[in-house]
């Protein structure tokens, strides 16, 4: 019995020491911008390792996503012969929640799970600690252009996700289905706020986007050295980041859409 | 793969996200390049205005020429008092025009249509609509004809 309690409280503890040391981790590497002309070129590298190369798997399942929404969009419209309302519910659906989500959900899965891997396997194979043993601050080195790369890719890679699935959407219900053109763009155009349903969607995903990458660089940094401990903080990253991405894009959606 | 390439493709990249900014804004959200500089108020009183909402639309013949803006309670007729920002390029409505409730549809969302009037004079901005026309009320009109009112 005592031992089962102790046991509780064990998790209990490595818990809160876990997120104690992620924010100290955050903290330095936040604090340690290198200096610009050394950061650029590496910020540049990252930025086309996890949001160029995350591009196109974006794309697909953006196109297919908005395609479908179409589709089941025009079965339930149809009934109550508003099939006309169609662009309206593809884009608040886009733009609101499905962009930043799903696309959050990829990246953590594409580009998150290769940042854990990489950094896992830099400190498994001790660049990490050599780094540190020629004064180079591996926080500022490796992980902080992998940190901004991913927060400033994911807003890109959601909006690019909306305009492809608005388009996959119109490909089905106009093309196919027959929707008038002008209606799925003018109740699309009435509807859609710039400011409350664009920005705020554009908010969702820097925030998922930081903090995935947040989450996928500390993984790799505080993964156990070994083959098993860097598959194990792979699939933490993966699990963790999309259970967050979920977790907070309820408060966020009744935060900004909830009006109570 | 070369320094410069990458650099060249993580550029097309960040355009790429602009011009995404760009089509959401301009042609999902319908947002125009339009400054409020180029636009008036006028007001309208109304008895009723059941479901009509900010941003909806006003339009004359069919035609949008303007936004709600907003809508408040005169506090004291008990009267709502909604502002619409019209267009500056619309600027001879006549002032005897008539400012009415209608809903687009049997479902849709309502909005304000203007019918024209014949006055030579034409309102100016911050001028108020003479004669309105409420939202019609379904229920109402149903629960009128019921009863025998």
């Amino acid at each position: 019995m005592m031992d089962r309690i102790a046991a509780f409280g064990r998790v209990g503890i490595e818990t809160i020491a876990s997120f104690g040391r992620a924010s100290q981790f955050l903290a330095g590497v936040v604090g340690g911008v290198p200096k610009p002309s050394v950061g650029f070129p590496l910020l540049i590298r990252q930025l086309y390792a996890v949001g160029v190369l995350s591009l196109a798997i974006v794309v697909v399942s953006g196109l297919f996503i908005g395609m479908v929404l179409g589709l089941q969009g025009y079965t339930i419209l149809s009934d109550f012969g508003s099939e006309a309302a169609i662009g309206q519910m593809i884009a608040l659906t886009l733009v609101r929640e499905l962009a930043p989500v799903v696309t959050a959900l990829l990246f953590a899965g594409r580009a998150g799970s290769a940042l854990t891997a990489e950094i896992g396997l830099m400190k498994a194979t001790e660049q990490l600690s050599s780094m540190e043993m020629m004064g180079v601050d591996p926080l500022r080195r490796v992980i902080a252009p992998r940190l901004w790369a991913g927060f400033l890719a994911m807003p890109v890679l959601a909006m690019i996700f909306s305009v492809v699935g608005v388009i996959g959407g119109m490909l089905v219900g106009v093309e196919w289905l027959g929707v008038f053109e002008g209606s799925y763009w003018g109740n699309m155009q009435a509807s859609v706020d710039f400011v409350d349903d664009v920005v705020n969607g554009i908010i969702k995903s820097v925030v998922f986007g930081f903090v995935c990458a947040w989450i996928a660089v500390y993984q790799g940094y505080d993964c156990v050295p070994t083959s098993a401990g860097i598959s194990s903080a792979t699939t933490k990253t993966v699990v963790y980041s999309s259970l967050a991405v979920l977790g907070l894009d309820f408060v966020l959606t009744a935060v900004m859409f909830g009006n109570f | 793969m070369g320094q410069r390439t990458t650099e060249i493709i993580v550029g097309l990249f960040m355009l790429a996200g602009l011009a995404a900014l760009l089509f959401l804004a301009l042609q999902v959200s319908g947002l125009s390049p339009q400054s409020s500089d180029d636009r008036y108020t006028l007001y309208a009183n109304f008895n009723d205005t059941g479901g009509l909402a900010p941003r909806g639309k006003v339009s004359m013949a069919g035609v949008t020429i303007g936004t709600i803006e907003s809508i408040t309670l005169d506090k004291e007729t008990f009267q709502a008092r909604v502002a619409m920002s019209i267009q500056q390029d619309v600027d001879n409505i006549p002032s005897d025009s008539a400012a009415v409730i209608r809903t687009s549809g049997i479902l849709g969302e309502q909005y304000i249509d203007i019918s024209i009037g014949g006055d030579l004079e034409s309102l100016k901005a911050g001028d108020a609509f003479y004669s309105t026309q409420s939202a019609m009320n379904l229920e109402r009109m149903i629960s009128n004809f019921a009863s025998g009112r």
